[in-house]
């Protein structure tokens, strides 16, 4: 007897990705579009203190923060770490230091990046100025990045300047990109499901403590919280326990409109999976009807369901399983 | 030591609407928490705690927002806490808030809720693909529909009554200010004409996308007798969740959907929420959730919800209002409509829900559940103190 050969444990790349939309309300309005117009602007606060980037509300307060302050576009490094990856979306494509810039006229200090020959070219209280983009939209990549700034430093603090924050053409909504990549995998019950799918078996898992069995299987029973190991084929033939017709397209799904979306519990499964229902006009789909498995060469999963052509289900016999 | 009782001192909306770009998420919640403090007459220095709610992230695409939006809600300084049990979360965040006061760790609580839909795609949200599964999941209205075809199967229901929920919920919306659809002029004909999009869930029977922030100020018995307006006190609170899926689940009726009833009822003393409860705001986000969730809050028995709506019962002017307000179905910043739920009934009990108030309403039923039928959060409000 040989060992047998450890479980193949299936993974995938998943990606979530939105172009999500951020409306930006008056403060962050007139800071992006100032940038867009090379203006820097920050908000004062009842106390006198200049933030920048200007905040809506108090931090410490919570009043409603309006009057609006233009800083100076140069200013000095109050604390740094040097980025020897840059990563793909990040602001420059070469090694850089992020910096956070207390922008002369500023209180509080802007998270950006300097471009810098290496981290030896870094220090705390280096004087810093703006790289502005080339093409400017009202967004925070405006700032292509900070530049060392080798001018002599003003000899007194220059103030802010009162600002009304109006431009011709204000940005009010922006499009930001977000992405998240995982790794998905999903598990021993899920790949061992998928494995007997190739062979065009499906087959569950059996709770050892209520006995019921799932399909698909999830490696536990959420009932009991025990795991499940007993294996159990099922189907595969079953019965449409309920369903509704979809005329709505989703966005991310490539299936013509109307379909059949089917609850079927399949024989021998104690709760119903869900799968399309084909080879039946759409609006003869019926509670009870019995259907089979309808497989494609590649799919990984069946298709869709088919009617076998037996006879209806009795509504008892499926009743607990809806 | 026995509980604090909590009182509901202030409540704030937004005008609820498809897209609110005049605002950032900040400028939103601030907009509802600042009519919530002016309905109590408090300064953003008498709140002691802040309990915030939204529904998945995905849905504005701002992980943790609460860590962004502690200035806009007077946070910075106190403790702020996130709760997230999907669509029922604004009903889960008041009760979290209500126990912090009855527990007497902070004595004025700003509970707030709040959803900004139109900055992502919620049925892209709820249907992202998962490798090795077969995408066939078309939003929330795919996953329900099917229940309410087994609800119709299981009590004979006539077709014709969820398009009388929606029906009544847009022509009590009419009356709400607050309310993002305001269908003037509507009639049956046109809720019955509207087009089917997850048979047997017509368009008209189906709740809106929505921006909107709900928020309510909740202290304790001296503070409840400083507010210059009266109270709604807190009579019964409850939250359940069960598996989304699991063998013997019932999707029709949820047991955890029961068991979070008979709770707050046995809280509050309710022996026959029929006659007891004046007014009931009840999560209805596709309009046959009405006669399944009349049947599963002990309502009506089951297999007869179906009845009173036929019946006219939950009608404005019916004995069981249900959804005075509009409901979901009239608004549905999603993480906001459970606390819009718990907000509405209270305004009931204290006389302020304007031209959609029920008429002496004593006792009001707020109700929020969420994932897949799988949370349940509950609470019974009154004008009374509990007990009195």
């Amino acid at each position: 007897m040989t060992a047998a050969p450890p479980p193949e444990v299936l993974r995938a790349p998943l990606v979530v990705e939105f172009p999500f939309t951020r409306s930006l309300g008056p403060v962050q309005s007139a800071f992006l579009t100032g940038l867009r117009e090379r203006v820097v602007l920050g908000a004062r606060t009842s106390g006198g203190t200049v933030l920048v980037p200007p905040a809506e509300y108090d931090p410490a307060t919570a009043e409603e923060l309006r009057e609006l302050v233009e800083v100076a576009p140069a200013g000095t490094v109050t604390t740094w770490a040097w980025n020897d990856h840059p990563r793909p979306s990040q602001p420059l494509a070469t090694p850089f230091a992020w910096v956070l810039v207390r922008l002369d006229g500023a209180d509080t200090a802007l998270l950006h990046a300097l471009d810098a020959a290496g981290p030896d070219a870094v220090r705390t209280g280096m004087r810093v100025r703006i790289r502005w983009a080339a093409e400017r939209t009202g967004a925070i990549t405006d700032i292509a990045c900070f530049e060392p700034d080798d001018a002599p430093p003003p000899g007194h603090p220059p103030a802010a300047t009162p600002h009304e924050g109006r431009f011709p053409d204000p940005v009010t909504r922006i499009v930001t990109e977000a992405r998240l990549d995982y790794t998905h995998t999903p598990g021993r019950a899920q790949s061992a499901h998928l494995a007997a799918l190739r062979e065009r078996r499906t087959v569950g898992e059996r709770c050892p403590s209520c006995r019921k069995v799932y399909v698909p299987p999830r490696g536990a029973c959420p009932t009991c919280g025990v795991a499940t190991t007993d294996r159990v084929e099922v189907g595969p033939a079953g019965t449409v326990t309920t369903f509704c017709i979809v005329n709505i397209k989703a966005r991310n799904l490539d299936i013509e409109v109307p379909y059949v979306y089917a609850h079927i519990a399949l024989d021998g499964a104690d709760l119903p999976l869900h799968g399309r229902i084909g080879g039946i006009p759409y609006d003869q789909v019926r509670m009870g009807l019995r259907v089979e498995p309808v497989w494609t060469a590649d799919g990984r999963h069946p298709d869709h369901y088919r009617p076998t052509g037996e006879p209806d289900a009795a509504y008892d016999s499926y009743k607990e399983l809806i | 030591m026995s509980k604090e009782p909590v009182a509901v001192i202030g409540i704030g909306q937004t005008k609820h609407a498809a897209a609110r770009q005049d605002v950032s998420l900040a400028g939103l919640v601030r907009e509802a928490a600042s009519r919530a403090l002016a309905d109590a007459e408090l300064a953003w220095q008498d709140v002691d705690a802040v309990v915030i709610g939204k529904a998945p992230d995905f849905f504005e695409g701002v992980m943790m927002p609460e860590l962004y939006l502690a200035d806009a809600l007077g946070a910075v300084g106190k403790p702020m806490l996130r709760v997230h049990t999907a669509g029922s979360v604004g009903g889960s965040t008041a009760l979290v808030a209500a126990d912090l006061v009855a527990a007497r760790v902070h004595r004025t609580v700003l509970a707030l809720a709040f959803e900004k839909q139109s900055e992502s795609n919620a049925m892209w949200g709820l249907s992202l693909p998962v490798p090795f599964q077969q995408p066939l999941l078309a939003g929330a209205g795919g996953f329900f529909a099917p229940h309410v075809r087994a609800y119709m199967r299981r009590t004979g229901a006539p077709a014709a009554v969820g398009s009388l929920v929606a029906y009544k919920d847009r022509r009590n919306a009419l009356k709400n200010p607050y309310a993002h659809l305001h269908e003037h002029g509507i009639t049956l004909e046109q809720v019955q004409a509207s087009p089917m999009l997850w048979d047997p869930v017509r368009y008209s029977e189906t709740c809106p996308s929505s921006d909107g922030a709900c928020a309510m100020v909740l202290t304790d018995r001296a503070g409840a007798t400083r507010a210059p307006r009266p109270p709604a006190w807190v009579h019964g609170g409850a939250m359940r969740s069960e598996p989304t899926l699991f063998a013997g689940k019932d999707f029709v009726s949820p047991q955890a959907g029961k068991d979070c009833a008979a709770d707050v009822y046995r809280q509050a003393g309710i022996t026959d929420p029929r006659r007891e409860i004046d007014a009931a705001e009840l999560y209805v986000p596709f309009s046959w959730y009405e006669p399944m969730w009349l049947e599963n809050l002990g309502f009506a028995a089951e297999g007869e919800g179906w009845k009173l709506t036929e019946a006219g019962a939950t009608e404005l002017d019916g004995d069981l209002p249900v959804n005075p307000s509009g409901g979901v179905l009239s608004s549905n910043p999603i993480g906001a409509s459970g606390m819009i739920r718990f907000a509405e009934a209270a305004l009931q009990v204290r006389g302020q829900a304007g031209a959609h108030q029920v008429p002496g309403a004593r006792r009001a039923l707020g109700h929020a559940y969420g994932g897949g039928a799988q949370f349940f959060a509950m609470w019974l409000v009154g004008s009374g103190l509990p007990g009195s």
